[in-house]
């Protein structure tokens, strides 16, 4: 198959060696699960359960709220201790409502399993269920899978892309999941394919996972209509619009979505959630995680319960000194997280303890206007004209040379020699961005309720001028009947 | 466990830094330096000596007036490779001032009062160059012929310092011309280059060393082996090299032909004077020339356009100085005009359409 080569991009070490070959393990289930109530893109779920309710594992616990949200459910059986503000996996740290679940050790399900057959359901009957079941993007993106799949009934779609890239360095949690559940992987996409209508899906595995490649195409050997497509391992291969690029040829317009030209994706993860949803009712509970880098001891791919504290992880695995920096995903991309106590979440795909050397710390210097980072930028952007333009203020000047078009994959500052920490620079004027439009709007409401207002008050004033004369006129009339 | 301040990745580099990319164009440079300081012995070694010295006492004294680190800005290696491009541009039996007043400018005019590295429009040591040529037109076409060491046929030791010192005595006697100078000299005399040509151009000798020139630019071969190394080790890429290259040997192939005894060859211009050490090293620096390929591209183009027409129709025999510093200033327009295309947009900016969703027919 023709593949697509697109710009840019840079090789960073890939460490995949240290976990590649742990297959999955369960963890032990741990004492206290923090399930936060928002754990993907839109509103947060509504807690359906207060404290001290006992809850069986798989009983939802807060419900959807809207048309972008998910439901969460119970990882495991035991009492609500408390629903209250517990940090979350973000680099700020800020706590957010969270279900606190005690464990009564027993693991006891809420119901008996309620297995179908998917290829009898009607579309929308998956969708259902998938959504029922609170699955989001499993590849950090957290995207409700249940909204992206309605999406073929409102817009023709062709393609069904899976990414399998996994180009983050350090993590092989989907790499082990294709490997160990490629027939479950598989039977999630054909269950894709079936709820979105599309007749063709290609799996992109990046070519540094043969035993991942060989697994999947012996699974999907007996389905014509799924493709297995070894892509080259390139950072952010990874990432949506590249990895369509790289299978079709196609870019997904700026401001767009997939969805535009007619294409779908998901994560294996995502598709693994989905067949197992699908085919016995069972909501999304668990999820793999790599645990890895230079500081921890032993390193695993593990199975873990959704809530679990990233401090838990750390135990289970041992962890070698102190480590220089925790990661929640992959180095290129993953957050910084300010300490071990926050929860895994649906979109945690790694937790990773960086030693010093691997961070390799280095003081900035000067642009020296090498121009690697525009060699490396993979969306065509002069990251070294961009962030003057950020340092020097110049908000607009950024986004007419596509701020908003930035990924932050962090391939220029990955590749800058005098380290200039670039990514920071556009995140923060992409949080700028945020504000002024935030505030511009609030504004231009405010301006808007004072135009009415005074519109208001003239109106009233005419009115009252007018009723005066009218009355003055009536008076007048009378008297010159009088007179 | 300490909780560092939040920041966006990426949380790891690639193995590179400024000094690195520093280093590694002195370590390319090495062997044609090596070479010239053998070629044109103890008066070539102590002004290569002096002018770096001289180049880092004034990078030392400008960080200092800046009030910024020394350490890092010292060790970085920038100065020392702006003294190292000047000297190997420098007459080899130059006095010492020549050295010094070079380094000073290069460093002081051209990069610090700027701000420093990363933010000087032109070649520094070009520009110290072209300054020198203008002002001391004398010191700085004094070409001797070679007299590499051990051969007894250059000064030993201190007859070496006399002549950096104090200047050399019998400048007749050492004397010689450069390819180009005498081309230039011999056209004004109404000598065409059948006549002019062979008494002093051998192709051989010009490709491997062994003729008269500047301190460092007389082997083409060595200093293209260190550029096809750069190019290698990443730090430059080929297009200013080959445009600029490129666009010499087929301006010169052209007239060439149309006239051979008014212009020379390609291979006289490639390699003579200081084109090959101006295409690899000069105009590839990184801070003056344009972050896009495609500006790669124009820029060298440009460059060579402009070595053409200097040492064709120009009033001095070499124009690499003057060529490099003229694009220098087109720099920022260039890059302006040759931004990349951003990712699902048209060159306007406007996002991209497609007439059918997405589809692959083919398996």
């Amino acid at each position: 198959m023709r593949l697509f080569r697109f710009r840019g991009g840079v090789h960073p070490e890939g460490h995949k060696e240290l976990t590649e070959e742990r297959p999955i393990t369960q963890l032990p289930l741990p004492e206290r699960l923090y399930v936060p109530v928002q754990q993907h893109i839109g509103a947060p779920a509504k807690p359906v359960v207060t404290a001290g309710d006992p809850v069986a594992k798989g009983a939802l616990i807060a419900t959807a709220q809207g048309a972008l949200s998910a439901s969460v459910h119970a990882p495991t059986s035991g009492r609500i201790a408390a629903i209250e503000e517990h940090p979350a996996p973000h680099p700020s740290g800020l706590p957010v409502p969270t279900i606190v679940i005690e464990s009564d050790g027993e693991d006891r399900w809420a119901d008996t399993l309620d297995s179908v057959d998917p290829f009898t359901l009607t579309p929308e009957a998956i969708a259902g269920r998938v959504a029922a079941a609170g699955i989001v993007g499993m590849g950090g993106a957290t995207f409700p899978s249940a909204v992206k799949l309605n999406l073929g009934r409102t817009q023709p779609l062709a393609t069904l892309i899976i990414n399998g890239g996994e180009c983050e360095p350090y993590l092989t949690c989907d790499d082990r999941l294709m490997r160990e559940q490629a027939g479950t992987v598989v039977d999630g996409i054909r269950i894709m394919l079936h709820a979105a209508a599309i007749e063709r899906a290609l799996v992109g595995i990046e070519d540094n996972k043969p035993a991942a490649l060989a697994a999947m195409r012996k699974a999907a050997q007996a389905f014509p209509g799924i493709d297995i497509v070894a892509v080259p391992s390139l950072y952010p291969m990874g990432s949506e619009k590249q990895m369509i690029y790289a299978l079709t040829g196609r870019e997904v317009p700026a401001g767009k979505r997939p969805g535009d030209i007619g294409v779908l994706v998901h994560n294996v993860a995502t598709a693994h959630a989905v067949s197992r949803a699908v085919r016995t009712g069972r909501p999304l509970l668990s999820r793999v995680v790599t645990v890895s880098g230079g500081a921890v001891r032993d390193r695993h791919n593990l199975e873990v319960p959704i809530g679990t504290r990233v401090s838990e992880l750390l135990r289970h695995c041992g962890v070698t000194g102190e480590p220089a920096r925790l990661l929640m995903g992959g180095p290129m991309m993953g957050m910084v997280l300010p300490h071990a106590e926050v929860p895994v979440v649906k979109g945690s795909n790694g937790v990773i303890a960086l030693t010093t050397a691997e961070v390799a710390p280095h003081a900035a210097m000067p642009c020296i206007r090498c121009g690697r980072c525009v060699g490396a930028c993979p969306v065509g952007l002069v990251p070294l004209d961009l962030m003057s333009r950020v340092r020097g203020g110049d908000l607009d000047g950024a986004v007419d040379s596509g701020l908003v078009d930035c990924l932050s994959c962090g391939s220029c500052a990955y590749v800058c020699p005098a380290h200039l920490p670039l990514t920071q620079y556009f995140n923060f004027a992409k949080g700028e961005l945020v504000i002024r439009d935030q505030e511009r709007r609030k504004a231009e409401f405010t301006r808007t309720l004072a135009a009415e207002r005074q519109e208001r008050l003239e109106r009233q004033r005419r009115e009252k001028a007018a009723a005066m004369a009218a009355r003055k006129a009536k008076k007048m009339a009378e008297q010159g009947a009088d007179a | 466990m300490n909780s560092p301040a939040p920041i966006a990745g990426p949380h790891t580099h690639a193995p590179d830094s400024i000094a690195k990319v520093m280093f590694t164009v002195v370590l390319a440079l090495l062997p044609a330096t090596l070479f010239g300081i053998w070629q044109f012995g103890w008066p070539a070694l102590f002004l290569f000596v002096i002018t770096l010295l001289a180049a880092l006492l004034a990078e030392a004294a400008c960080l200092h007036i800046a009030g910024r680190p020394q350490k890092p800005f010292l060790l970085d290696g920038s100065a020392l490779l702006t003294g190292w491009l000047l000297a190997m541009s420098l007459p080899p039996w130059a006095p010492w001032w020549i050295g010094v007043v070079g380094a000073l400018f290069a460093i002081v005019v051209g990069k610090h009062v700027f701000g420093g590295l990363g933010q000087n429009p032109f070649n520094p040591a070009m520009l110290a160059r072209v300054a020198l040529l203008i002002s001391f037109p004398v010191e700085m076409t004094l070409w001797v012929d070679p007299s590499p060491f051990m051969t007894g046929t250059g000064p030993d030791l201190i007859e070496g310092l006399a002549i950096t010192l104090f200047g050399v005595k019998n400048i007749d006697a050492v004397s010689g011309a450069t390819v180009l100078g005498h081309i230039k000299t011999e056209m004004t005399r109404g000598h065409d280059l059948g006549a002019s040509l062979p008494a002093l151009y051998d192709m051989q000798a010009a490709a491997v060393g062994n003729s008269s020139g500047s301190l460092g630019e007389t082997s083409a071969l060595l200093i293209l082996g260190g550029g096809v190394f750069l190019i290698l080790r990443r730090v430059i890429t080929w297009h200013i090299p080959l445009a600029m290259l490129g666009t010499v040997a087929l301006l010169a192939g052209g007239f060439h032909l149309a006239d051979p005894l008014r212009y020379a060859d390609p291979a006289v211009h490639l390699l003579t004077g200081a084109l090959m050490l101006g295409a690899f090293f000069i105009a590839t620096d990184l801070v003056t020339s344009p972050v896009t390929r495609l500006g790669q591209v124009i820029f060298g183009a440009g460059c060579g356009a402009l070595v053409f027409v200097i040492r064709t129709w120009g009033g001095f025999p070499e124009g690499v100085g003057f060529a490099v510093l003229l694009m220098n200033a087109a720099t920022p327009l260039i890059e302006h005009y040759t931004r990349p295309r951003i990712f699902g947009r048209s060159r306007s900016g406007a996002p991209r359409e497609y007439p059918e969703p997405a589809e692959r027919k083919e398996h």
